[in-house]
């Protein structure tokens, strides 16, 4: 094979390059006493142990600088997919770069005011990220961490589908701990603030078949024009982990099986998945964290109120 | 897939080889004889393609983890002999994972800890051991592969009926109707938990050794009798 004779020469050049040194011929007499050495020699076993950490050392860095690119443009392509699919503009054999870039716009808001910040860079931030910094996330107070997440972001990155330079929706992130996982996701409002588009959860691993059905289309077909606040203090939200909301609150939720749509109350409510009730309370839990006082509600209220969010 | 393989190298394998290669589908196989690996056989079989991944990635781990670790094992002290295997073992799942990640992005979420958790899996550790550490590196890596193909036999095989029992599909296409979709199928929402791999392997494991009763195990103990016993009388 000419290759590998070529591959040899290359081989024999560098020793002869290496042989220059007197460190090599040291290194090499080295390398010769510890393999002669016994086994259970204490330097024989020190010189295992170190040479191995090395070579593996080197490998696995290599793999993991070499693999980097390809899997940070994995990792938002998914994130983009999961974006576009959430807003409903997901179409098969398109190019999800440019159906994000035509479309989609990330915007950062400030969840204590309601209002965008416009001095950082919404494409460069990462939410997830931001909630594990202390500088960047607050503890949220535990009577009021009805989604168990601990900390949260004090920035939210949300996304902003436009169609004809109008505002259709707006995309929200979610995330909340449901039975075994927390579950990361989006929830896709129109531009009201108040009506549902879509939602969708892009990370969990909540039980396949049973609350691991947060991803079923049918399933989250039934969140589409499902409302967000309460509007009228008589619909009775006796049932459920709810409670009584007011007027205003954020009230959407999950019941026990399958949803009356002759009630009024119906607007609220959504199918609980079937043998997951835990999961189906997390994803009450975290639905009502997001779009309540914690969440996106001063924000939602701003758009929805039309009084224009400040930025 | 493994008897192709076979096929193909057949003339160029001795003796020794084709026996590492063929007696863990069957005859030795990691799983329903030796019982090893078990727990990602429970946790990744609920999908035909979350298994096949797995077991490729194991069957490859295996075997490169066994050809390296019998290329030193001349060298390997023995005071450290498990770190040192542990060592390589992990750097290769690592690089697996690394790989996964970069080109099935899709599958490496879905097989999430899983992957990493091979490092922990009973039949590297154990092919390692048992036979890399004793056997040339070709022979070592034919070991790898054979004990790999076994694995994913079995794997494959339980996938096969959780999928199909538990959510009507194969590999992701529908086979049977579900009801929900207006189908007749109802399926079997335990065939998409853990356990339902259990009783599997457990099936497979009985009907290996009825056809096979040399692999049936010696009883440690044997159970008294408790109606000859000076205490059981009849009730």
């Amino acid at each position: 094979m000419p290759n590998q004779t070529k591959q040899c020469k290359h081989l024999d050049k560098i020793v002869a390059k290496l042989e220059q040194y007197p460190q090599y011929h040291k290194a090499k007499a080295y390398a010769e006493k510890v393999l002669a050495l016994g086994n259970d020699s204490l330097e024989k076993t020190i010189a295992v142990a170190v040479s191995l950490c090395l070579v593996c050392a080197v490998l696995v860095s290599f793999a993991a600088v070499a693999l980097k690119p390809l899997q940070v443009s994995n990792k938002e392509l998914d994130m983009k997919k999961n974006i576009l699919d959430v807003a409903g503009l997901l179409e098969e054999g398109k190019d999800i770069n440019a159906a994000f870039a035509e479309k989609i716009e990330a915007k950062l808001v400030n969840l204590e005011t309601g209002d965008y910040v416009t001095d950082m860079n919404a494409d460069q931030y990462d939410q997830r990220k931001a909630a594990k910094d202390p500088a960047l996330s607050v503890l949220i107070p535990k009577d009021k961490d009805i989604a168990h997440i601990r900390f949260k972001a004090k920035v939210a990155k949300v996304f902003l589908v436009k169609e004809g330079g109008n505002i259709k929706s707006i995309i929200l992130p979610i995330n909340g701990y449901g039975l075994w996982s927390t579950l990361y996701g989006f929830l896709s409002v129109e531009a009201d603030g108040q009506t549902v588009q879509s939602i969708n959860f892009y990370d969990q691993a909540e039980t396949p078949g049973l609350g691991g059905e947060v991803v079923n289309p049918n399933w989250r077909a039934l969140w589409k024009g499902k409302k967000i606040y309460a509007e009228s203090a008589q619909h009775g939200f006796d049932k459920g982990e709810v409670g009584n909301a007011s007027i205003g609150d954020a009230a959407l939720h999950l019941i026990k099986g399958t949803v009356d749509t002759s009630k009024p109350e119906s607007a609220y409510e959504v199918d609980g998945l079937a043998g997951a009730t835990l999961t189906s309370a997390g994803v009450t839990n975290l639905v009502r964290y997001w779009t309540g006082k914690e969440g996106f509600e001063l924000y939602l209220n701003k758009v929805r109120t039309g009084k224009g969010v400040k930025s | 897939m493994s008897a192709v393989i076979e096929e193909v190298k057949q003339p160029i394998l001795n003796e020794e080889t084709k026996k590492v290669l063929i007696s863990p589908l069957v005859n030795n196989n990691p799983i329903t004889l030796q019982v090893l690996g078990i727990c990602s056989a429970l946790a990744v079989t609920s999908k035909m393609s979350t298994s096949l991944i797995m077991a490729l990635a194991l069957t490859l781990v295996t075997a490169f983890s066994s050809a390296a670790i019998s290329a030193i094992r001349n060298h390997i002290p023995g005071s450290i002999r498990i770190i040192v295997q542990m060592t390589i073992i992990a750097s290769l799942v690592i690089v697996v994972d690394q790989l996964l990640k970069a080109v099935a992005y899709d599958v490496s979420k879905q097989l999430s800890v899983f992957v990493g958790l091979i490092i922990t899996n009973c039949i590297v550790m154990g092919r390692a051991e048992a036979y890399a550490m004793k056997n040339p590196p070709l022979e070592s890596f034919m070991d790898g592969i054979g004990n790999g193909a076994g694995y994913s036999l079995i794997l494959v095989t339980v996938a096969f009926f959780r999928e199909i029992l538990g959510s009507g599909k194969l590999l992701g296409m529908e086979v049977l109707k579900l009801t929900k979709d207006g189908g007749w199928y109802d399926p079997n929402g335990l065939m998409l938990l853990p356990p339902s791999a259990f009783f599997i392997i457990g099936l497979i494991i009985w009907g290996v050794r009825q056809y096979k009763p040399e692999q049936r195990e010696t009883q440690d103990f044997k159970i008294m009798s408790i109606s000859h016993g000076e205490g059981g009388g009849h009730h």
